[in-house]
């Protein structure tokens, strides 16, 4: 049997061609840019499992330990799928002093996960983030794009429920 | 209109309108801050409001970036009447419109009131908040459109730039900066003009402009904003220090994070490439300069400017060992000048104005003027900038505004999670580069996090060294297993597992990291901890001791038993019925506080 990481059939074939066109279309050195190409693709395919890395490593004619090294180096990139909902608590100073660690506590006990897996329902992935700037609204916790502002602990209850009960959040 | 040279720029930002053509503007801030507050829709419904009564011809309605004033958005600034409106929502906007916008009558009560006054401010510019700025890097921030070219024409947009190329040398345009004292605004504090000639003497066809948007400091916001609120400043300046130094490329490094400065820088190099104020032959000269952007991924020691060129090739963004420095051999081997984004900001205003007048502004050491984002415990927050040698007090006090609930401010951090606390006795230190380093701080890139007599000294180092053991590249053995050993040490006393010779061990293990990790990142993380192990050693004593207490506890003889405690329990752990005196489950506290506020005879202790 084939090597799994060597299987791209797996892949979504339609957005492997949106893949190929954006690569293709590339100016200049290419395997300069593979941090653009990753980026690229994980808004494609929303997170970047091996075989795609070792599909893009073939692309760029680097080695796949290459492209690994560089996934697995910087953390806007995923190599486990992520939920419906990303929830991602900011970890800057200013929300940390206004108790982000707490906030951070509930959300993982209400959703049941650890940080950074997929809760089992498939709807939810919490992350700590860096500072996202917003520190006049410290704590700041955001679901996908929504931002919730000047939270408290008991505030967030409120929000898991919402994205439970499939209310649309956007 | 494509511009040739100065005299074209002049004629077309005669063309253009300006805000003395209209009746009235109405500037609305649409920062990430305040469009996390809905600012878009606010935007949208004004136009909306502007089109139905047909008056868009005296009503000038401006996006801008910026105002600074985060904790108060969103924001709407109204000209020339002077005016700002805080707190704006959604529900308030028709009101605004009928009353201010037609009418002429001030809403009053969406006036911004100072602390302890019982009358709204009425003049925006009398704002204790703004009083004792002097905005010079953020000097279009919040004043123009960031996505209209036009808006910063108006300004003297690219008349900097054209006049370079007009009447001086690449040689005098570094005599100009390095005579401004302009320093670098990063963290480094290394003369700008000084950085460009070194870059500038080294003879190759092929040199690089990187401007450095990589703001990883956990609580700053300086340079996102400058890119959301004024990218062309930016722009222009690359441009300037790309013929300054020789160079016709420019990189910007963003992280990607900054998804709408990022979005607003693209917009703003489209627009100076359309109007030819990049691409080939420059103003009718020789020189010809474009920029390209370039997106980080989520690494902090990306800003360090040798991780930051390892990033921008495609690599893992793991530092180099200087020298040779970026000047002579930085992206692709090529010389290289990395500058800050907020140093970029302060060109413009300095080739217009004069070396001469930069110097005068600030101290004798340190010239101009810092932008800081103003965090944490405090009434005002936002992004503030002054003079250099203003003191902490007037910083956090005056235009802060001191802490929203009137406790005590125990320390301020100052350089992010390379930098140190500042304890009160300090408070009147001038902020600049060397009176910062007299007392043990650093100015670092501008985060200011302000901290009151609740906060646990150790759980906030704690905090930063879990960031940097986190964001370790890992190339470095110091840095890699040192920060890891220095949080477990941490993370043992703050569960009541440490001992007293843990203390030494953080200490000889900080001083070891900082003198043998390879770049800045290692070089300077035991600060927080050894800094505030130096100021708060009580604090550091009590968990190594094992004398601190973990939960609130309440005083049996001061409780009434009125349940408002265990009414906001997050955690339901206060036990007790009606009028008896009621008991926390220590071992299920969280230490939220809650009960602490909500306690009406103050019978709650804390930890």
């Amino acid at each position: 049997m084939k090597n799994k990481i060597l299987d791209f059939s797996t892949l979504d074939q339609s957005l492997l061609k949106k893949l190929d066109a954006y690569i293709d279309a590339l100016e200049g050195d290419r395997q300069e840019q593979l941090i653009h190409v990753l980026h690229h693709a994980q808004k494609l395919f929303t997170y970047l499992p091996h075989n795609l890395q070792l599909y893009i490593a073939h692309a760029l004619d680097l080695s796949g330990a290459h492209v690994n090294g560089v996934v697995t180096f910087y953390s806007f990139f995923n190599e486990e799928p992520v939920g419906k909902y990303t929830v991602s608590v900011c970890m800057g100073t200013a929300c940390f002093v206004k108790g982000a660690d707490k906030v951070l506590d509930r959300i993982l006990k209400l959703t049941n996960t650890k940080k950074n897996v997929m809760s089992e329902d498939g709807l939810f992935t919490v992350k700590d983030v860096r500072c996202i700037g917003a520190c006049g609204l410290a704590p700041v916790v955001t679901v996908n794009e929504k931002v919730y502002g000047n939270l408290k602990v008991k505030d967030v209850d409120a929000i898991i429920e919402s994205c439970r009960g499939d209310e649309h959040v956007d | 209109m494509l511009i040739k040279d100065l005299k074209s720029l002049e004629k077309w930002k005669k063309s253009l309108p300006k805000k003395s053509d209209f009746r009235i503007s109405v500037l609305v801030c649409a920062g990430t801050s305040c469009i996390s507050s809905e600012a878009d829709l606010i935007i949208a419904m004004l136009e909306g409001y502007i089109k139905e009564h047909n008056i868009a011809a005296e009503v000038n309605l401006v996006k801008t970036g910026c105002f600074g004033f985060c904790g108060q958005g969103p924001i709407i600034k109204i000209e020339p009447d002077d005016i700002t409106y805080v707190k704006v929502k959604v529900d308030d906007v028709e009101e605004i419109f009928n009353e201010h916008l037609l009418n002429n009558n001030t809403v009053k009560r969406l006036l911004y009131k100072e602390p302890f006054e019982s009358e709204a401010t009425e003049d925006a510019s009398g704002m204790q908040f703004y009083k004792k700025q002097l905005r010079v890097a953020l000097r279009n921030c919040g004043e123009i459109n960031p996505e209209i070219i036009g808006d910063y024409i108006v300004n003297d947009g690219y008349l900097a730039l054209a006049k370079c190329l007009d009447e001086k040398t690449p040689a005098e345009v570094v005599e100009i900066v390095k005579n401004s004292g302009l320093r670098g605004r990063g963290g480094g504090g290394f003369s700008t003009g000084l950085k460009w000639q070194y870059t500038a003497a080294v003879k190759d066809d092929e040199k690089y402009i990187i401007c450095n948007a990589d703001e990883g400091d956990p609580g700053a916001f300086m340079d996102r904003s400058i890119c959301e609120g004024d990218p062309h400043s930016i722009i222009e300046s690359m441009a300037i220090a790309g013929y300054a130094i020789g160079a016709e490329n420019g990189l910007i490094y963003i992280r990607a994070e900054y998804g709408l400065a990022t979005e607003r820088l693209r917009i703003a190099i489209n627009q100076a490439r359309e109007h030819g104020l990049l691409g080939k032959n420059l103003f009718g000269s020789d020189f010809s300069f474009d920029i390209e952007i370039k997106l980080g991924a989520g690494a902090f020691v990306c800003g360090e400017e040798t991780a930051l060129i390892r990033s921008m090739e495609g690599y893992r963004g793991e530092p180099d060992k200087k020298p040779p420095f970026p000047s002579e051999s930085g992206y692709r081997g090529k010389p290289s000048s990395v500058n800050n984004v907020e140093t970029f900001a302060n060109i413009p205003a300095i080739i217009l104005n004069g070396s001469e007048w930069f110097a005068s502004l600030g101290t004798e050491k340190s010239n101009g003027t810092k932008v800081f984002a103003l965090a944490g415990h405090v009434r005002n927050i936002g992004l503030v900038e002054v003079p250099m040698g203003t003191t902490l007090r007037e910083i956090v006090y005056d235009i802060g505004g001191g802490h929203p609930e009137g406790k005590e401010i125990k320390a301020i951090q100052i350089g992010g999670p390379s930098g140190g606390v500042i304890v009160k006795e300090y408070f009147d230190t001038p902020v600049d580069y060397e009176s910062l380093l007299e007392i043990g701080a650093m100015m670092g890139s501008g985060g200011l996090i302000v901290m009151d007599e609740d906060t646990d000294m150790v759980e906030v180092a704690k905090f930063y060294l879990d960031f940097t053991q986190d964001e370790s590249c890992g190339k470095c053995t110091p840095c890699r297993i040192g920060t890891k050993r220095m949080y477990e040490i941490l993370e043992r006393l703050t569960n009541m597992e440490g001992e007293p010779k843990d203390l030494e061990k953080l200490e000889v293990l900080g001083n070891n990291i900082k003198h043998a990790s390879l770049c800045g990142l290692g070089q300077t993380a035991p600060n927080p901890v050894l800094s505030t192990m130096h100021f708060f050693k009580e604090e550091y004593e009590a968990y190594a001791y094992r004398t601190k207490r973990t939960a609130y506890l309440i005083e049996p003889k001061k409780c009434i038993g009125c349940t408002k405690c265990a009414r906001v329990c997050p955690v339901n752990c206060i036990e007790g019925k009606v009028r008896e005196i009621h008991k926390i489950i220590e071992s299920d506290c969280i230490a939220c506080g809650a009960c602490f506020t909500a306690c009406p005879t103050n019978a709650i202790l804390k930890p």
